[in-house]
């Protein structure tokens, strides 16, 4: 029987052969936490009689959550992460490097066919370059900082067949919205999404980290994209699915076919066409977060806000995804046009999404995010309605303070193949 | 053990309303009581008691890979989780602080009403009814047999299948 992704990277990784179902110790290729879940995972690994971490090259800590951070209780909790690398020669990326997911990719500490274990659960994201990569909390990244390993049950897939050429003005978050909302939130719980199909061409390394990166709205353990049309700066073995591999399930979605999409409030999966919800006012637009906050996002942005101004009452927070990306947005003067716009710039990191610090909503106030997650007090309030939607229907609805189509002020982009 | 149930059957009640991300930024997780729930049931703190279970619905903790999201449970009294099914990693997580969880997809359970559980046999006794849950691959059972994971790799070094 032939092998999906998912058993071909994770038989590599337990040293022998593994499907679906099957209960295996693998070895990990990489370990990364935040913020958030760094000091319980040091922590625990002190307590597991831990000193030193199995492979310090590979075990990766950012502060991207909380950061800079908003107060004392929080810049302890940094200073103890800096330290702890400090003294065991273990990678730290400090405030303002940006959000872990785009630095783990920039940086190359994953490459195709790889395992990597985050302490977050959108280190899906990597599927975006072929490599198994999965959330895990704390507890179990300490077990990996102290072992090299984890324990998994090899998970069955799931396989998504993306068609077509993506019309003008329809974005990667748009095809994922779409995706999100057929599967359901607990529509791929334990299983993993394989993505495969002629829209692939038309999907950059920033557009493929946009889709993977949702996998967890599904309840996905990881979404992995075949990388036979992908091309990076470096050279790299395709791992392909065999062509009798079994998936659970195959759903085929015709991309061509996809409107903008919008996730209502309360949930990522409470999808519609954006026409359902044009004209709904909107008190702040963001646009950032590991879903959407890399350079082309800030660029198409950019595009729709020149030479204009936010509508009257509205505010607009920018968070880039990384340094790398603000450096390379103010050099090619992305930042200048959107500070002239009105828009309101966060340091590079998680900023506004996960509701710690910075750009807080209020009561009854409606968000139209990039972000992934739109769960009740996602932002840090609770009485808050947060939609989701793509950079371009973020930028145009900040321009009129209502959820607008890009198309419909005239802001069209057009799709070119971007791999063989 | 014999427990009194909160039942919240309630579908994807996610890791955010378990306990609000602008809570988890510390390590006195003792004031994850404080919050726990609180978007979902402000009156929770006051109501739960040591020992009691709580009882969810369908992908219980689901969203973020917060470990906080259990302790917050735990901390707050709560012994034993039952829900109809559980999202991937606060299923691991809730294992890993050993904190025991069951799936019982269909069932009819009361808010109130007092359940007895026998943990070797995963069954859930409540009144004349019995219910048989999930049962765990046996690394989970050893895992909260240990304690949780620290317990479990102090004693073992390694993971056993």
């Amino acid at each position: 029987m032939g092998q999906t992704i998912t058993e071909k990277i994770l038989s590599t990784h337990a040293g022998h052969d593994v499907k679906a179902g099957d209960l295996a110790i693998v070895n990990v290729d990489a370990a990364m936490a935040s913020d958030t879940t760094a000091p319980l995972a040091l922590k625990a690994f002190k307590e597991m009689g831990g000193v030193n971490p199995w492979n310090p090259e590979k075990t990766i800590f950012v502060i991207d959550h909380a950061s800079p951070a908003p107060n004392e209780r929080i810049a302890n909790l940094h200073k103890q992460m800096r330290e702890f690398a400090m003294s065991t020669d273990s990678i730290l990326y400090d405030e303002g490097s940006g959000i872990c997911h785009q630095i783990m990719v920039e940086e190359e500490h994953v490459k195709p066919g790889q395992l990597i274990i985050g302490a977050d659960s959108h280190t899906v994201t990597y599927g975006a370059l072929g490599a198994f990569s999965t959330g895990v909390g704390s507890t179990d990244l300490a077990a990996i900082m102290l072992t090299g390993k984890t324990w998994l049950k090899v998970p069955e897939s799931i396989k998504i067949i993306l068609n077509g050429k993506p019309n003008s003005g329809i974005s990667a978050k748009d095809i994922i919205l779409d995706v999100v909302g057929k599967i359901g939130l607990n529509g791929a719980t334990y299983k993993t999404l394989e993505y495969s199909g002629s829209t692939l061409k038309y999907l950059t390394l920033g557009d493929r980290m946009t889709i993977a990166n949702m996998a967890v709205e599904m309840g996905g353990k990881a979404g992995i994209f075949e990388t036979s049309s992908l091309e990076l700066p470096y050279n790299f073995e395709p791992v392909l699915p065999d062509s009798d591999a079994e998936y659970i399930k195959t759903v085929t979605i015709d991309v061509s076919s996809i409107r903008p999409k919008i996730a209502k409030p309360h949930s990522p999966d409470n999808i519609c066409d954006i026409d359902d919800v044009i004209g709904t006012k909107i008190d702040m637009a963001f646009i950032g977060t590991c879903t959407n906050g890399r350079l082309e996002d800030l660029q198409l942005a950019a595009s729709i806000l020149k030479g204009k101004q936010l509508a009257s009452g509205i505010r607009m927070l920018i968070t880039p995804a990384s340094r790398n990306i603000l450096n390379q947005a103010m050099a090619d003067g992305t930042m200048n046009i959107l500070s002239e716009a009105g828009a309101t710039f966060i340091p590079p990191g998680c900023g506004p999404c996960v509701g710690t610090h910075l750009g807080v909503p209020g009561n009854d106030e409606v968000i139209l995010s990039t972000a992934n997650r739109n769960f009740p007090g996602r932002m840090g309030n609770p009485n808050s309605h947060i939609y989701l939607a793509s950079p371009a229907v973020v930028a145009a609805s900040a321009l009129s303070g209502v959820i607008t189509d890009p198309a419909s002020i005239g802001h069209v982009e057009t799709r070119k193949k971007v791999n063989k | 053990m014999t427990g009194r149930v909160h039942l919240y059957d309630i579908d994807n009640i996610d890791t955010d309303r378990i306990i609000p991300g602008k809570y988890t930024k510390t390590l006195n997780v003792s004031t994850f009581a404080d919050h726990c729930l609180e978007d979902l049931d402000s009156d929770f703190k006051t109501k739960v008691q040591q020992g009691d279970i709580l009882v969810g619905g369908w992908n219980f903790g689901c969203g973020s890979s917060r470990e906080q999201a259990p302790i917050a449970l735990k901390v707050s009294g709560i012994s034993v989780v039952i829900a109809r099914s559980f999202s991937r990693i606060f299923y691991r997580n809730a294992i890993n602080i050993g904190l025991p969880i069951l799936e019982i997809p269909e069932h009819d359970i009361s808010d109130g009403t007092h359940l007895h559980i026998e943990f070797e046999s995963g069954k859930v006794v409540d009144g004349d009814t019995e219910y048989s849950s999930t049962p765990l691959p046996q690394i989970m059972i050893d895992i909260l047999n240990a304690g949780g994971l620290v317990q479990y790799l102090k004693k073992n070094k390694a993971y056993n299948l």
